[in-house]
């Protein structure tokens, strides 16, 4: 397996405050690779400055071996990245389909009937495929999630960031999420920012926990789990994740 | 700026190269888009409120430009174009009924193609953009190509009113760069309602007739006129077109 995405000592402060702090991290390709740590470890800093959002203050972010560390997120996005917000940030005033659709166009070339294609594609692998007309702002919370997942998707990503992606979803969308993160790992490589250990210990290959902004622990879900060193800093003494 | 733009475009061609209205038209047009693109390449480096100052600061620049270069473009005072020049495919457009057609037409055009724009692929993206542009961004748009594009896109619509005004009345000046036309527009979008096409014809049209009604019987009418906008935009912070789509017709464009 190739690498598809490299970081080299990326960091990012704010005003003094060490958000992300020289991170080396790599990403093989059609890797299921969870990204987990207590709040305020940087998991969302260090994933915007993977996809442009955020410039990072020193170090170098490395995508199919090139360095995109210059390019504004609108290119690195054309290279085959995309990235699902954690605060939902859907267009609320349009329709589902077309929040798909605006996903979509940007790659499928050819006209109406391809992209129609493509949306409701993604709105089905969801379970949003009989909201497709509604606007999006009426949607309740957990499709509105579920929708952001679907506009990545509709992308077809080589590499899919999924920025808490089952954060206020009902049980059973999250087991279907689960359901669809396994048929997306075969073509895709996905880096999933998490709280919900049920969903990081049974998705990911594997894990990185960053704790004050820095990696603290990297490894199989096992691995993970019987490290002392996470265990005090972020699932707690006796976890039983 | 670009209506005046496009009047000075045609205007200037007519006057000083001795060109014939359609190509002094088209040479109003490329004033307009050449001028809207220099402008948008150097206030979108701003957003919001900022931006819209700039592009005023802008606009006074450019008054002040016309007034500078007075002897070409004979300041306030104007120049007009010669009734016999103003022709075209042999319809005589200083005529009051072919003049009102004439407009028509241009109209219908403008907002035809507005119809069709916002239901094209480019039209989508800028209304999301509008609707959240570090959304539209993470989506692979480049959203400062596609809001130059607008800018570039409704500078050369001002500017094809501009030329058609100078064609139809005749008239070139300075005046038309103040900065009132550049604030009046404005309160017609606000009043017609922002984000529709069809709200800013509403508003010219609710504009016109309050002030030409109002004038009858008092002639404080602008403070008529001051009054309604601000009850318009405490009570219906939509514009008439976008208060008449959340209430009646949710498809009004």
């Amino acid at each position: 397996m190739s690498v598809l995405l490299q970081t080299r000592a990326l960091t990012r402060h704010f005003d003094g405050l060490r958000a992300v702090h020289e991170v080396d991290f790599a990403l093989p390709e059609g890797e299921v690779h969870a990204l987990i740590g207590p709040n305020g470890a940087g998991k969302t800093t260090f994933v915007s400055m993977l996809c442009g959002r955020i410039a990072p203050t020193s170090g170098r972010v490395e995508f199919l071996g090139r360095d995109v560390t210059q390019l504004p997120a609108h290119k690195r996005i054309a290279l085959g990245m995309a990235y699902t917000f954690q605060i939902t940030s859907v267009f609320a005033r349009l329709t589902a389909r077309e929040n798909v659709a605006l996903a979509a166009r940007r790659h499928i070339r050819g006209g109406h009937g391809p992209v129609m294609a493509a949306v409701h594609k993604a709105l089905s692998q969801v379970g949003l495929d009989d909201r497709a007309a509604q606007i999006a702002g009426d949607l309740s919370y957990g499709h509105q999630r579920l929708l952001e997942i679907a506009m990545g998707l509709a992308q077809r990503p080589r590499l899919l960031i999924l920025d808490e992606p089952t954060q206020g979803l009902a049980d059973s969308e999250i087991a279907g999420f689960k359901a669809l993160i396994r048929t997306l790992a075969a073509d895709t490589t996905i880096l999933l920012i998490e709280h919900n250990m049920d969903v990081v210990m049974q998705t990911a290959d594997r894990i990185t926990v960053l704790n004050f902004g820095e990696v603290l622990a990297q490894g199989t879900p096992s691995e993970i789990r019987a490290n002392p060193a996470v265990q005090a800093a972020y699932l707690g003494s006796g976890a039983d994740a | 700026m670009f209506f005046a733009a496009g009047m000075y475009g045609l205007g200037l061609a007519m006057r000083h190269l001795g060109l014939a209205p359609a190509p002094a038209f088209l040479a109003g047009l490329a004033a307009g888009a050449g001028l809207s693109l220099i402008v948008g390449v150097l206030a979108l480096r701003t957003a919001g409120v900022a931006f819209m100052i700039v592009t005023l600061m802008f606009a006074q620049a450019v008054y002040l430009a016309t007034l500078l270069f007075g002897e070409w473009t004979r300041g306030d005072e104007g120049f007009t174009v010669a009734q016999a020049s103003r022709q075209l495919w042999g319809i005589d457009l200083s005529d009051p009924t072919a003049r009102y057609f004439a407009a028509l037409a241009l109209f219908a055009l403008a907002l035809l193609g507005c119809l069709a724009l916002v239901r094209r692929p480019f039209g989508r993206v800028l209304i999301a953009i509008r609707e959240n542009e570090e959304r539209a961004r993470l989506l692979g748009y480049d959203t400062f190509a596609h809001k130059l594009g607008a800018v570039v896109l409704s500078g050369t619509v001002s500017a094809a009113a501009g030329a058609a005004y100078g064609l139809l009345f005749g008239y070139v000046g300075a005046t038309f760069a103040t900065v009132q036309y550049s604030i009046f527009p404005l309160l017609w979008v606000l009043l017609g309602g922002a984000g529709t096409v069809i709200g800013p014809f509403l508003g010219t049209l609710f504009m016109f007739y309050l002030i030409d009604l109002s004038s009858g019987l008092t002639s404080a009418y602008m403070l008529i006129a001051g009054v309604v906008l601000v009850l318009l935009t405490l009570f219906a912070r939509a514009g008439i077109a976008g208060e008449l789509r959340k209430r009646l017709w949710r498809w009004l464009p």
